[in-house]
C-alpha cells in the first residue's frame, strides 16, 4: 500500500519507515548479542582477573603485574613452557603419522579388510578421554599395567618395560587418542587429489614410494600443514592426560597447572589466569594459522570437481603386512582400553587376569554403581545440558550462518569470527574464564547448572555454526528469494523453508554437540558443585578417590551408552542423507 | 503498466569494488505485453530484473506498476518483494525439494496477506497445475521432476499468486535444446491466453526473438537499442546489437553520397563500392560499418541482377545440414555466407555474390570514429 500516489509523498515516507521495521532485525539482534555476550565476556574477565589480586572478604582486588612476574620469572615457567611444546608437538607428530599411514594405506591401496577402517572414524566419539587414559593406566603403569606384568612374569624379572607415568607415556597415549582424527582429516586431503597426478608419476616410471612420498605427500602439504596445526592445538588443550599421567610424577603443562593452582588453598585464580592467557594466545597463533591454511588451499588446487574414483595400487604380499599393522593399531586403540576396563569392571578389588583372579568376577562394581548417590542425578545433568545446549547451539548459529552465509550486511565477517572465537579457548581455559565472569558479574547462576549450560553453549558453539554453515552453502539463493517473492515474510520463509533445508546439518550438528556434551570434562570441572556434577564428573571423582572398578564398570556402561548413541547418529544420519561436515 | 525510470542499481563484489550493473535503465511495458532484456552475461539484464522484483535495492530511480510506486529514490519508497505481489520464475527454478509439487504451487497462497479455506486454494492450485499440464503430478516429491517439469511447475507456482507482473529469469537456458523449443511455444501460448504482462531475461538471442513484443538490448548496465525483434535483427543501431543478435559480417566503410531513393547511400569499402541503408542521416565523408547478415549475402553461379554484385573465391566451407556456410573471400576480405544446401560448389571455385543494398545497414562507428 506504500506509495498510493504521488499526493501522499510525506505518508510514503512514513510507511518507508514502518517498513523497514522488520522481526528479522529483533531475531539477528538477539543473535548477535547472544554471541557476542558468549563469546566476549569470559575472555574480558579472564584478562581482567590476570592482572588483579585475589578479593577477600576484607581486601578488595587490586591491580597487579605480581601473577605475570610470578608465571614468567620463574626457572618453573620455562619447564612448564618446554614440557608443554614437547607433549604437544610429540603428540601432534605420532598421531600425525599413524593417521597418515593409515588414510594412505584406506585411500590409496589394496589393504585387506578397508571397511573396518571406518569404525575408526566414530572410536574416539565413544571413548571419552577420561577413560581411554585410565584404561591406558591399567594397562601401562609400572606398579599395576597388565603390560608389564605379563612381560615380566614371561622374561622372569622386576624390569619395568612400560611406563605411561612419564612426557613420553603422555605423548604415547595423548597421539593414540587423536589419531584417528588425523585419520579422518587426512583421508579427506587423499580424497580430494585427483588420482591422475600419482598415476602420471607412475607413467613417468617412479616406484610406489617414490610416487607416495614425492607426489602424494608433496600435493597434500597444506593439508598436513593444518592438519599438524590442529593436532597439536588439541594435544596442548588437552586435560584428561597432562592431570592423569603427569601430574602425579611432576610433568607440568599449561593446563594441569591452571588446575593446580586453582585446586590449592588458597586458590591462586590470578596465577591461573595469567597461565591461561599465555595458553591462550598460543593456541589462537596455531587456529589462526591453521585457518589461513585451509583458506588458501586453493593454490594448491589437486581438486578438479570431477567425480573419480582412484586406482589403488597393490601392495602384492606386502598387504597382510599392512593388514597386520591396521589389526596391531585396533588392538592398542579399541580392544585393549575396552577390554582392560571390561574386566577391571568384573573384579571385587582390582587386579591382573589370572586363573585365580577369573574366579572373584563378581558384578559388585556394577551394583555400587547404581546404587551410586549421584548417579542418576548427574546421567539427568549430562542429559539435560546435552540436549538442552546442541537445541539452542542449532538454532542460534542458524540464524548466524544465514547473517553470515546469505546477507550482505556489513560486519558479517566480525560476527563470523565472533562466534569462532571460543574454538581458540581450551576447556579448562573456558571454564577458568566463565567462572571469573560469573564470581564478578552475579546473576545468581554461579554453582547451579546455569554455568555450565553456559559454558557448553560457548564451548561448541563453533562446532554448530560449522555444520550449519556447510548446510548453508548449499541452499540456493534463489529458494529463499522465491519464498519472498511468493510472499512470504522473513520469518515465514525462514520457519517453512531455511529450517527445513538446513535439516541436514541441523541434525548432525546437533548429534555431534550432544555427543561432545555429554562427555565434556575439562570446562566442567572448574564450574560443577554439589548437586550438579555430570556423568564425566563422577568417573573423575571416582578415579580421585581411587575406586578404579566401580570407575571401571561406569566406564563399561557409558561406553555402551555412547556407542549405541553414535549408531543412533550414523542411522538418523543416512535415514537425512546427512553428509559429515 | 510496468514502467521503468532512469534506473541505477549497483553493488560492491567480493573485493569489495562497486560494480555498476544497471545505469540510467528506462523502459515501459505495456499491458500484457512480453518485454525482453536481451545482451551477454554480466551486462546487467538479471541485476535490473532484480531490481523490479525488489530483490536488489536500486541506488536511484522509479519504479511503477500500473498506479503503484514500488521504488522511488526521489520518494524513498521501498516496497519488499513479498508485498509487491510479482511472479517470479528463476533461473535454477528455485523448487523447494522438501515439498511436493502441490505444496510447491500453493505455497504463494498460504504465506499471502488474504487467508484462503484450505478447499479454496487446493481449487486453485489444481487449475494452475492443469494450465501447465502437472495436474497429474501433484503428489509427486518435487524432485522428482524432469527438467521440463520443474521449469512448468516454477512458472505454476508464479501464477498461483496471480501476479501483478511475470518475471522470468532465463527460464529456458537449463533445459536441453530440444526441449527448451518446445518450452517456447508453450511459455508464449501461456503469456497470450493469460494476457500476463511479462518481463524476460535471456542471453540467448533466438529466444528473444521468437517470444518478445519489444526487446532491450543490454551492455554494460546500458540499454542500446530497444525496439521490435524485426528492427533489432534488421535495424541494428550499432555494431554490438548487429554482432550480438545473430551473426553479421562488418565491412568497414566511408560515405560517398546519397543516392536517388530515401535513406540509401553509396560507400566505399575495402571490396569496392557498395549500395547500403542508414538509420540515421549520413554525409559524405561519414566513417561508417556496414553489417550485412550471412544469409542475406546470396552466393551463386550466374552474376546476380541485383546491386552490389561481385566475384569471389570459395575459401572454405561447412555442411550445417539445414544449410552451408561459405567462406568467400573477395579480394582479401573474408565474408561469411549461409546458402541453401543445394548450391556447393568446391573449395577454390570462382563464385558470384550478390548483396541487397536494404540488407546493407550502415552503422555509424564510435569506436572507428576515435581510432582514426
Amino acid at each position: 500500500m506504500s506509495g498510493a500516489g504521488p499526493s501522499s509523498a510525506g505518508l510514503a515516507h512514513k510507511v518507508a519507515l514502518w517498513q523497514r521495521f522488520d522481526p528479522k532485525w529483533v531475531v539477528i539482534g538477539v543473535s548477535v548479542a547472544i554471541v557476542a555476550y558468549l563469546a566476549l565476556m569470559p575472555l574480558v574477565f579472564l584478562l581482567w582477573q590476570s592482572f588483579f589480586t585475589p578479593q577477600t572478604a576484607t581486601k578488595a582486588a587490586e591491580f597487579t603485574l605480581d601473577n605475570y612476574v610470578q608465571a614468567y620469572s620463574s626457572m618453573e615457567t620455562v619447564r612448564l613452557f618446554i614440557n608443554s611444546l614437547q607433549f604437544a608437538s610429540g603428540a601432534a607428530t605420532f598421531a600425525f603419522v599413524v593417521g597418515t599411514l593409515l588414510a594412505w594405506m584406506n585411500e590409496r591401496t589394496n589393504t585387506p579388510f578397508k571397511q573396518l577402517f571406518f569404525a575408526l572414524s566414530i572410536i574416539p566419539l565413544i571413548i571419552p578421554g577420561i577413560l581411554f587414559v585410565v584404561a591406558w593406566i591399567l594397562l601401562g603403569s609400572p606398579k599395576i599395567g597388565i603390560i608389564n606384568l605379563v612381560l615380566q612374569n614371561w622374561f622372569g624379572t622386576e624390569r619395568v618395560f612400560v611406563n605411561v607415568y612419564s612426557i613420553w607415556g603422555m605423548i604415547w597415549v595423548e597421539g593414540l587418542h587423536y589419531s584417528p582424527m588425523a585419520f579422518l582429516l587426512m583421508t579427506a586431503a587423499f580424497r580430494s587429489m585427483d588420482p591422475a597426478m600419482e598415476e602420471s608419476a607412475m607413467m613417468s616410471g617412479a616406484n610406489i614410494f617414490q610416487v607416495a612420498w614425492q607426489i602424494t605427500l608433496k600435493l597434500t602439504w597444506p593439508a598436513i600443514f593444518a592438519t599438524l596445526l590442529i593436532l597439536f592445538v588439541r594435544a596442548l588443550e588437552s586435560f584428561e592426560v597432562p592431570a592423569l599421567l603427569g601430574l602425579p610424577v611432576g610433568v607440568h603443562v599449561f593446563t594441569s597447572s591452571i588446575y593446580q593452582a586453582i585446586h590449592q588453598y588458597p586458590s591462586k585464580i590470578g596465577l591461573a589466569s595469567s597461565y591461561a592467557v599465555t595458553l591462550l594466545l598460543i593456541t589462537t597463533v596455531g587456529v589462526y594459522f591453521q585457518s589461513r591454511l585451509s583458506g588458501q588451499g586453493n593454490k594448491y588446487s589437486t581438486m578438479t570437481g570431477k567425480g573419480f574414483r582412484p586406482r589403488t595400487i597393490d601392495l602384492g604380499p606386502w598387504r597382510y603386512f599392512a593388514a597386520a599393522i591396521f589389526f596391531a593399531y585396533f588392538l592398542l586403540i579399541v580392544v585393549l582400553p575396552f577390554l582392560v576396563l571390561l574386566w577391571s569392571s568384573f573384579q571385587r578389588f582390582y587386579s591382573v587376569p589370572s586363573v585365580a583372579a577369573l574366579q572373584n568376577l563378581t558384578l559388585d562394581a556394577y551394583r555400587f554403581i547404581f546404587s551410586y548417590p549421584t548417579l542418576a542425578r548427574s546421567v539427568w545433568n549430562s542429559l539435560l545440558l546435552a540436549l538442552g545446549s546442541a537445541t539452542v547451539i542449532m538454532l542460534v548459529t542458524s540464524v548466524i550462518c544465514w547473517i553470515v552465509v546469505k546477507t550482505k550486511l556489513p560486519g558479517r565477517w566480525l560476527l563470523d569470527n565472533l562466534a569462532s572465537l571460543p574454538m581458540v579457548f581450551p576447556g579448562l581455559v573456558l571454564g577458568l574464564s566463565i567462572m571469573i565472569f560469573y564470581l564478578n558479574f552475579d546473576i545468581g547462576i554461579y554453582g547451579t547448572i546455569w554455568i555450565m549450560f553456559a559454558a557448553y553453549i560457548t564451548r561448541f558453539l563453533p562446532y554448530g555454526l560449522r555444520y550449519n554453515t556447510t548446510s548453508m552453502l548449499q541452499i540456493h539463493k534463489e529458494l529463499e528469494e522465491s519464498a519472498e517473492m511468493s510472499g512470504a515474510s522473513w520469518a515465514t520463509s525462514f520457519r517453512r523453508i531455511i529450517l527445513p533445508l538446513l535439516k541436514p546439518g541441523l541434525v548432525a550438528g546437533w548429534i555431534y554437540v550432544v555427543i561432545v556434551s555429554i562427555r565434556e570434562l575439562a570446562a566442567s570441572i572448574l564450574l560443577y558443585s554439589p548437586g550438579t556434577e555430570v556423568v564425566s564428573i563422577v568417573i573423575w571423582e571416582l578415579w580421585e578417590n581411587g575406586q578404579y572398578v566401580e570407575l571401571s564398570a561406569l566406564g563399561v556402561l557409558f561406553i555402551i551408552a555412547l556407542f549405541i548413541l553414535v549408531m543412533l547418529a550414523q542411522y538418523a544420519g543416512r535415514k537425512f542423507g546427512i553428509k559429515e561436515a | 503498466m510496468l514502467s521503468v525510470k532512469a534506473l541505477f542499481t549497483e553493488y560492491p563484489n567480493e573485493r569489495g569494488e562497486i560494480v555498476k550493473a544497471a545505469q540510467d535503465v528506462s523502459f515501459d511495458v505495456p499491458e500484457g505485453k512480453l518485454f525482453t532484456l536481451l545482451g551477454p552475461s554480466g551486462c546487467g539484464k538479471t541485476t535490473t530484473l532484480r531490481s523490479i522484483a525488489g530483490l536488489e535495492k536500486p541506488r536511484a530511480g522509479e519504479i511503477t506498476v500500473g498506479n503503484r510506486v514500488v521504488y522511488s529514490s526521489s520518494r524513498n519508497t521501498f516496497v519488499t518483494p513479498n508485498k509487491r505481489n510479482f511472479g517470479m520464475v528463476f533461473q535454477s527454478y528455485a523448487i523447494w525439494p522438501h515439498m511436493n509439487v502441490f505444496q510447491n504451487a500453493a505455497f504463494p497462497l498460504e504465506v499471502g496477506k488474504t487467508k484462503m479455506s484450505r478447499q479454496k486454494i487446493e481449487e486453485k492450485v489444481m487449475r494452475v497445475l492443469a494450465t501447465v499440464g502437472l495436474d497429474h503430478l501433484a503428489d509427486r516429491e518435487a524432485t522428482k521432476l524432469s527438467g521440463g517439469q520443474q521449469q512448468r511447475l516454477a512458472l505454476a507456482r508464479a501464477l498461483t499468486m496471480e501476479p501483478k507482473l511475470l518475471l522470468l529469469d532465463e527460464p529456458l537456458s537449463n533445459l536441453d535444446a530440444k526441449l527448451r523449443e518446445r518450452m517456447r511455444f508453450e511459455l508464449k501460448r501461456l503469456q497470450r491466453d493469460l494476457k500476463l504482462t511479462t518481463v524476460y531475461v535471456t542471453h540467448d538471442q533466438s529466444e528473444a526473438l521468437a517470444l518478445s513484443h519489444e526487446i532491450a538490448v543490454m551492455n554494460e548496465g546500458r540499454i542500446v537499442q530497444i525496439g521490435a525483434p524485426r528492427d533489432i535483427y534488421e535495424r541494428p543501431h550499432n555494431r554490438f546489437v548487429a554482432d550480438f543478435v545473430g551473426s553479421a559480417n562488418f565491412l568497414d566503410a566511408t560515405v560517398i553520397g546519397r543516392e536517388q531513393q530515401a535513406d540509401i547511400y553509396r560507400v566505399q569499402t575495402t571490396i569496392g563500392q557498395l549500395t547500403c541503408f542508414a538509420v540515421e542521416p549520413l554525409k559524405q565523408g561519414d566513417e561508417v560499418v556496414i553489417s550485412l547478415r550471412p544469409e542475406d549475402v546470396h552466393v551463386s553461379a550466374q552474376r546476380p541482377e541485383t546491386g552490389n554484385a561481385f566475384e569471389a573465391v570459395v575459401d572454405a566451407k561447412l555442411f550445417l545440414g539445414e544449410f552451408i556456410e561459405f567462406q568467400v573471400k573477395l579480394g582479401d576480405t573474408l565474408l561469411l555466407a549461409r546458402v541453401h544446401p543445394s548450391f556447393s560448389p568446391p573449395v577454390g571455385t570462382t563464385v558470384h555474390v550478390g548483396m541487397n543494398p536494404e540488407k546493407c545497414v550502415a552503422i555509424p562507428d564510435a569506436a572507428r570514429g576515435k581510432a582514426a
